[in-house]
């Protein structure tokens, strides 16, 4: 754009188009900005549009600083001073709001249409499904458009200008295809997000509370999704494993220390075998979720002493590892002394009731108190919903004797609870059961709902061996999942429920191409794309080929565009018009070139006065090509006499120098 | 043989177009380009404006025009008290015949020199202006056509000078030229001291008719005929496309007829049977000035330097 352009002042147009796209671009952005960020801005915002509207004067320079300085006090204090990733997006779009009551030259409406592009990048800091990207879609055409609108002479309709941008972007895709699968990645993220970017995850925790699990069960967010190579395990085989939980703290169950170096138990399989590799989504934690029992812990991560798997590394990005579980185990046959006394430790002076039920168990074998735990869930009218009344003093009297009614945490912890009152060792152990199939793709889908939490029973000669209570309460939780085991399922969000199965169904394809784009767009990284493009040429290529290639692929793209576009200028020419520029360039070596609307004749009247000795052919060619351009003759079709004595007369004309 | 009779008709043709210049040109001195433009104007079967000061040429320019043309000729000197029936004609009552008699006004034929026409009042002007428009005038229910062809040639003086009365720009509109005609050349302004004459040479015998009214009718058909291709079409649009995005009111589709009609009239001048740019460029600021409420012909020229030739 000519300099002189930038310091043109704006119209009134040019106003609206950059609010229209900035309001889309934050109401996009509001889920990610404190309330009072958005209304500022739809303050400020209106404050410009109302100075384009004349109603109201911009901000002088004084008011504008006073007013940047209090907002950047209002995020700092709103943020308690935590500058992470949500503060400092509040921070730019307030100011990017602000830079609008300064706004009055072109040069400030391109940086203003900069500074939003920047914007809509960010949206990709707080998410990258593909419902993000195509939001991200029309503010980008708008804003384009916005573009667009800045270095246009003369007013153009709105249907053109979004239609030139949409074009625009369109065209640009091949160099953004060719950079996506070229671009050398960088192992890991390519900066550094701040630490609150993870705060929003959820998943897991690494203690138990009453409430906990019943919380996490209403987010449908998808925890991992499986796909098993071979046979798939029925649905009561499905539990998967997370943080085994030790140690009791009144309300609250707790894993235990490190440093306390219980023994690693042993881990004997037989039977059937079940290969998978799971898809986990980020939840900043490092549990590695896994079916009982596996037998090798996944790359990057570790097995604790009690068989659940972390990584050694907080799970930010989605990663996907490969396990294999055998459903018939025997683990840990041998109890260590210092396990024994971890797995009967309990809170003294608490749930007097429970102790004293448990006293006429004492000379029961472990077998038969587990089935008396168990016998008491089922025969007792102990209900399993989601909404439990609340426990406050002796939770599991309370529970067992007074409200029963709870969700799979407060039978787990009970009966854990019983188990080592009457002597058994017992832990509880949290994670997931069961999970759907989506038949699009055959692969499981393990939901935050499906999060659950049963309890291990340590048998002499059998080791330990998993109990869950919440099975005698409501076996179709283990048979079915959820939506089954809740019949009022109100209780539950929509997706978890049975009841829709025409939104079931649109959510199982919309999951299976979310799952594609996640691992081939998402999950393109260092180790894919040289996995991909060895697999596409054959070679083993490395960082330096890659640079190479992408630049000779865009270089390539480039060519391909200005041949297609100078072919499109010549091919505009008739091959009278292509003549005329061939005796134009003849004129230019002497330094005569016609200006903007002076036609032949007149340009060769002119240019005959100059060289008065060509001074006859110049009028020739001129009128010879007058007539072919608008004579009746030259409308009726291609006349090739008349075009070869045009030929002729500019193969003969050589200008010598004067 | 036809193509002979058709030659013939050509070169019959041009030398009665070029008899027509010369003839006008020997009383108008050096103003060639207005004598062609005023011509043309003509023969697109268009009314002229002609703006200047006074003395300087105007009425001399229409009066020889009429004569050269072989045309009926009335003048009417426009002042504010002029009425709408001194120009159209008025009924009378009659006593022998017991009934209203139409006597025309000078309206009435081929040619009208309405001089210093905004001198006139509004109501006169649009009287006459309607006549212009409709080639008839409708008096007491009762139409009567104007004799075939029909000219105004008005002249005006700049719109600053007292007492007149500015022509409004739908009035403007129907008039498909203004021209001016400027102070003469040094040349040209001895010649005319130096001739005895003088005015009088105009009103005398010395100009001869070249033309009739037929010659001339035949002529304006010529115009319509000389041909008009899609690549002029094309930078015809272009100009006007121009005039209506970079003023408050662009060219109207009367105004692109005209410049399109002009402009054939020019190249059947010009001697030729097609359309080229310089045509267009010749007649453009005399066209369209007028109608984008331009004082002179440098806005005209500037859009010239804008608009490419395709």
């Amino acid at each position: 754009m000519p300099k002189a352009l930038l310091r043109n002042t704006l119209s009134s147009q040019h106003m609206y188009w950059l609010l229209a796209s900035l309001a889309l671009i934050l109401a996009i952005h509001a889920p990610n900005l404190p309330i009072w960020v958005t209304a500022s801005c739809g303050l400020f915002g209106a404050w410009r549009y109302f100075a384009v509207k004349q109603l109201l004067l911009m901000p002088n320079r004084w008011l504008l600083m006073l007013l940047s300085l209090l907002v950047g006090a209002a995020v700092l204090l709103s943020f308690k001073g935590q500058f992470g990733r949500d503060a400092s997006l509040s921070l730019l779009v307030l100011m990017t709001v602000l830079k609008l009551l300064e706004t009055r030259v072109i040069r400030d409406y391109v940086f203003m249409v900069m500074l939003a592009y920047f914007l809509i990048g960010n949206l990709f800091l707080f998410n990258q499904s593909m419902l993000t990207f195509a939001l991200s879609i029309p503010p980008l055409i708008l804003l384009t458009a916005t573009l667009i609108h800045a270095s246009l002479k003369s007013p153009q309709n709105w249907q053109f200008l979004l239609k030139l941008a949409s074009k625009m972007l369109l065209q640009s895709v091949p160099v953004m295809l060719i950079l996506f699968v070229l671009f050398p990645r960088i192992p890991g993220p390519l900066w550094g997000i701040p630490q609150d970017a993870y705060s929003g995850m959820t998943g897991l925790g690494d203690n138990l509370k009453f409430g906990n699990i019943s919380n996490l069960t209403l987010n449908t967010s998808v925890a991992f999704r499986v796909q098993f190579k071979g046979n798939m395990p029925t649905n009561n085989q499905l539990y998967w494993r997370g943080p085994v939980l030790w140690h009791q703290n009144g309300n609250e169950w707790l894993m235990p220390s490190k440093r306390i170096g219980l023994r690693n138990e042993i881990l004997a399989t037989t039977g059937a075998v079940f290969d998978y590799t799971i898809t986990l989504e980020p939840h900043n934690r490092n549990w590695l979720l896994l079916l009982d029992m596996p037998t090798l812990a996944p790359a990057g991560g570790n097995f604790t002493h009690d068989y659940s798997a972390v990584s050694n590394q907080p799970v930010r990005k989605r990663i996907r590892y490969t396990a294999s579980s055998y459903p018939s185990y025997q683990l840990g046959v041998a109890l260590g002394e210092r396990e024994q006394v971890l797995s009967l430790q309990l809170t003294e002076g608490e749930n007097p009731r429970a102790f004293e039920l448990v006293k006429s168990w004492q000379s029961l074998s472990p077998e038969q108190k587990i089935n008396k735990a168990l016998q008491m869930f089922r025969e007792q009218p102990f209900i399993y919903t989601l909404r439990p009344p609340i426990l406050r003093e002796n939770p599991i009297d309370e529970f067992l004797f007074n409200t029963k009614r709870g969700f799979c945490e407060h039978y787990a912890t009970s009966f854990v609870y019983l188990m080592r009152a009457t002597g058994v060792p017992a832990r509880i152990v949290t994670g997931y059961q069961g999970g759907e199939l989506n038949p699009n793709g055959n692969y499981l889908i393990v939901r935050q709902s499906d999060a659950h939490a049963w309890a291990e029973v340590w048998l002499q000669g059998r080791g330990w061996v998993r109990v869950d209570p919440t099975a005698a309460v409501s076996p179709e939780r283990i048979e079915h999942g959820i939506s089954e085991a809740l019949r009022d399922s109100s209780e539950l969000p929509l997706l978890a429920r049975g009841d829709f199965p025409l939104l079931k169904k649109a959510f199982f394809n919309f999951d299976s191409i979310n799952n594609s784009w996640n691992q081939w767009v998402l999950g393109y990284d260092d180790k894919k794309q040289l996995e991909f493009l060895n697999q596409l040429t054959g070679k083993k290529l490395g960082l330096s080929d890659l640079v190479f290639w992408m630049t000779g692929a865009i270089v390539l793209v480039m060519l391909a565009t200005s041949y297609f576009l100078f072919r499109q200028v010549k091919a505009k020419l008739n091959p009278a018009q292509q003549l005329y520029q061939q005796y134009l360039r003849k004129l230019k070596r002497v330094n005569l070139q016609p200006t903007t609307g002076e036609g032949a004749l007149n340009f060769a009247s002119r240019a005959a006065q100059l060289l008065p000795s060509y001074q006859q052919q110049i009028l020739q060619i001129a009128s010879s090509y007058n007539a072919l351009q608008y004579s009746e003759q030259s409308s009726d079709g291609v006349q090739p006499d008349m075009l070869k004595q045009l030929e002729n007369l500019i193969m003969q004309l050589n200008i010598k120098k004067p | 043989m036809i193509k002979t009779n058709e030659n013939n008709e050509k070169i019959m043709m041009q030398t009665v177009l070029k008899a027509i210049i010369d003839g006008t040109s020997q009383v108008i001195l050096g103003k060639q380009t207005q004598v062609k433009l005023s011509l043309a104007c003509l023969l697109s079967g268009g009314h002229l404006l002609i703006e200047d000061l006074p003395g300087m040429g105007k009425t001399t320019l229409a009066h020889t025009l009429a004569q050269v043309l072989g045309l009926n000729f009335r003048r009417s000197q426009f002042t504010s008290d002029l009425l709408p029936a001194d120009i159209i004609g008025v009924s009378v009552y009659d006593r022998a015949t017991s009934a209203f008699q139409f006597h025309p006004g000078p309206v009435f034929t081929n040619v009208l020199l309405a001089d210093e026409i905004n001198r006139a009042t509004p109501k006169t002007q649009s009287a006459l202006l309607e006549a212009m428009e409709e080639q008839q005038i409708t008096i007491d229910g009762e139409t009567h056509a104007l004799p075939k062809p029909f000219f105004v040639i008005a002249t005006q003086n700049p719109k600053h000078h007292i007492g007149t009365f500015p022509l409004p720009e739908s009035q403007l509109d129907r008039f498909l030229m203004r021209i001016t005609l400027g102070y003469p050349d040094a040349q040209s302004e001895r010649a005319l001291l130096k001739s005895q004459a003088g005015r009088h040479s105009t009103t005398g015998a010395l100009i001869k008719p070249v033309c009739d009214v037929n010659t001339l009718i035949s002529l304006q058909h010529a115009v319509k005929n000389v041909h008009v291709s899609d690549q002029l079409l094309d930078y015809l649009q272009d100009l006007i496309l121009y005039t209506r995005t970079q003023f408050s009111t662009g060219l109207s589709p009367r105004a692109g007829l005209g410049l399109r009609l002009c402009a054939q009239a020019w190249a059947l001048l010009e001697g030729r049977d097609f359309v080229i740019p310089e045509d267009v460029q010749a007649v453009f600021a005399s066209v369209v000035s007028h109608r984008l409420a331009a004082e002179n012909s440098e806005i005209a020229k500037q859009i010239l330097e804008r608009v490419a030739i395709r």
